[in-house]
């Protein structure tokens, strides 16, 4: 172990960012490094070059794939973030790439550079309908067969719209809409007080 | 760890401990698991009856503390939820050296075994740039070569000074991960009877959780009698932590590998987006071009030695 450790030279972040805005600055909008992680921001045209870079530089060398997820932020002219997560056993370092897109825009998938990130290309586009362009099967991987929509996205209904059950008379598993034996109540545990406003029957003559 | 990441938290050196000695103690129910259904799927069925009966022992060690034996939501933000009930301690000391003992007679079981080898040996190669770029992690790496695990290049809690070996393979096969596995086991014995001497030392001793009440809740006497106490408790069941706004991203070296939890944190009491990063994930996926090649009889041999458990790939 103690080769490895020695192996193991810890290289800096400010060194690290360094390398990367002077060698790929063409490809990156803009770094930041918080909570002690570097951030690199770019766009969906660099996103190949970037990476490859990444992996091949000698002073980066961030072989190991970790990690592609969406993010869903409605708020924004461009709604989804795509996380990519990077680590690189040379250096003992993690990285972080974002980039933002929308539900029509397509990204390049990077299966070319790491082919782990098939499955988790995916999951994004599963959950988020995030679209990757190059992927060699892009289909949905964690929900059912015929499922509609898109789970994770922020306006996707807490209970879905279908609910499952076994029909004992046609002797096999049924979908139907999803019924609500109550109205869903959604809590805010902000305040315990000052929480969302219930009309109760009688409330309407406080108006008056 | 995520939410003590972005909140600046602070975990007790108790505290610690016990998440590495509970952590160490998943670690060898998890590779007892592992190593005996391996064995399971290339046709012995000894070892899970000799394995099992440790995991049961472990597992009411987790009982015992928590109340859960698997699904233990037992390390909470801030520290650990209790602290051991007396003489604990001293039972996972006493289990410690006959389990050494089962895990080299299920060593002499398996490890020289002409028809494990014959399943085993040169099945399922994976070299260390494909397990990179794979997105493998864990025993998968160290098993193609990788002297890499995170407790040690990336240490977290106490780790940094736990003294232990990480194994690494060198055929990048399936028997080389088993050989990991095993051994991987007694170093953990070795974390946990460093961990127990030092409980039982005086800085082994005081909080097992953060002090702060803004995070821990209060003990139930304390919120009897204390108003502070009551308003913390109050506060914390009702709305919960909330956690300052940020990105954080952190990862353990779980038993099957790199577990990740991508956090973003609007600044609320909930989480704006949680992404598990689950070593599994990774691993089946490759099952694919893992299997190329082979019969299909080694199917199950593979999917043995990746250490998959289905409710970790679908989360």
């Amino acid at each position: 172990m103690s080769d490895a450790q020695e192996q193991i030279e810890v290289n800096p972040l400010d060194t690290l960012a360094s390398v990367i805005s002077s060698e790929a600055s063409s490809h990156i909008n803009r770094i930041s490094n918080d909570y002690g992680e570097l951030t690199l921001h770019t766009t969906g045209d660099d996103i190949v070059a970037l990476m490859r870079f990444l992996r091949d530089d000698n002073r980066t060398q961030f072989v190991s794939f970790i990690d592609v997820c969406g993010v869903d932020y409605p708020g924004n002219e461009k709604r989804f973030e795509v996380v990519y997560h990077l680590l690189s056993p040379k250096h003992n370092t993690r990285v972080r790439i974002k980039l933002s897109t929308d539900e029509g825009t397509p990204i390049p998938s990077i299966t070319a550079i790491y082919p782990g990130a098939d499955w988790f290309e995916r999951e994004a586009y599963d959950m988020y309908g995030i679209l990757f362009t190059g992927h060699p099967d892009l289909r949905r991987i964690l929900t059912d067969y015929g499922f509609d929509g898109h789970p994770l996205r922020k306006d996707f209904p807490l209970t879905g719209y279908v609910e499952v059950r076994y029909d004992d008379e046609a002797k096999r598993v049924v979908y139907e809409p999803v019924e609500l034996r109550q109205e869903f109540r959604d809590f805010d545990y902000e305040s315990p007080w000052e929480g969302v406003d219930y009309i109760l029957p009688g409330d309407e003559k406080g108006n008056v | 760890m995520a939410v003590e990441k972005l909140a600046g938290i602070e975990v007790p050196r108790r505290g610690q401990l016990i998440r590495v000695l509970y952590s160490e103690i998943g670690r060898i129910l998890s590779h007892l698991l592992n190593i005996t259904t391996q064995a399971m799927d290339v046709g012995a069925l000894t070892p899970p009856l000799w394995g099992f009966e440790e995991r049961e022992k472990l597992m009411i060690f987790y009982e015992r503390v928590c109340g859960a034996r698997l699904h233990a939501a037992y390390f909470r933000p801030g520290g650990v939820h209790q602290d051991l009930p007396d003489g604990l301690l001293d039972d996972i000391n006493d289990w410690c050296d006959p389990f050494l003992k089962v895990v080299d007679d299920i060593d002499q079981l398996l490890t020289d075994n002409r028809i494990f080898k014959q399943r085993n040996v040169d099945i399922g190669i994976v070299s260390l740039d494909d397990a990179w770029a794979w997105g493998f992690s864990g025993v998968m790496v160290r098993g193609s070569g990788a002297a890499w695990d995170l407790r040690k290049s990336q240490p977290y809690e106490c780790y940094d000074e736990m003294e232990f070996d990480i194994p690494v393979g060198k055929n990048c096969d399936n028997y080389d991960r088993y050989l990991i596995r095993m051994e991987e086991m007694r170093q953990s014995v070795r974390i946990m009877k460093q961990c127990i001497t030092k409980m039982r030392e005086p800085e082994g001793q005081g909080p097992i959780s953060s002090t702060d009440g803004k995070v821990v809740p209060p003990k139930r006497d304390e919120m009897k009698r204390s108003m502070e106490a009551l308003i913390h408790h109050f506060k914390l069941y009702t709305e919960g932590d909330k956690v300052p706004e940020g990105e954080v991203y952190c990862s353990v070296e779980a038993p099957k590998g790199e577990f990740g939890v991508f956090l973003v944190s609007d600044g609320s009491n909930k989480p704006y987006r949680c992404k598990l990063r689950a070593p599994g994930y990774a691993h089946l996926q490759a099952m694919d071009f893992m299997c190329r090649g082979h019969l299909l009889a080694d199917v199950s041999a593979i999917l043995g030695s990746l250490d998959i458990v289905f409710g970790e790939v679908d989360r």
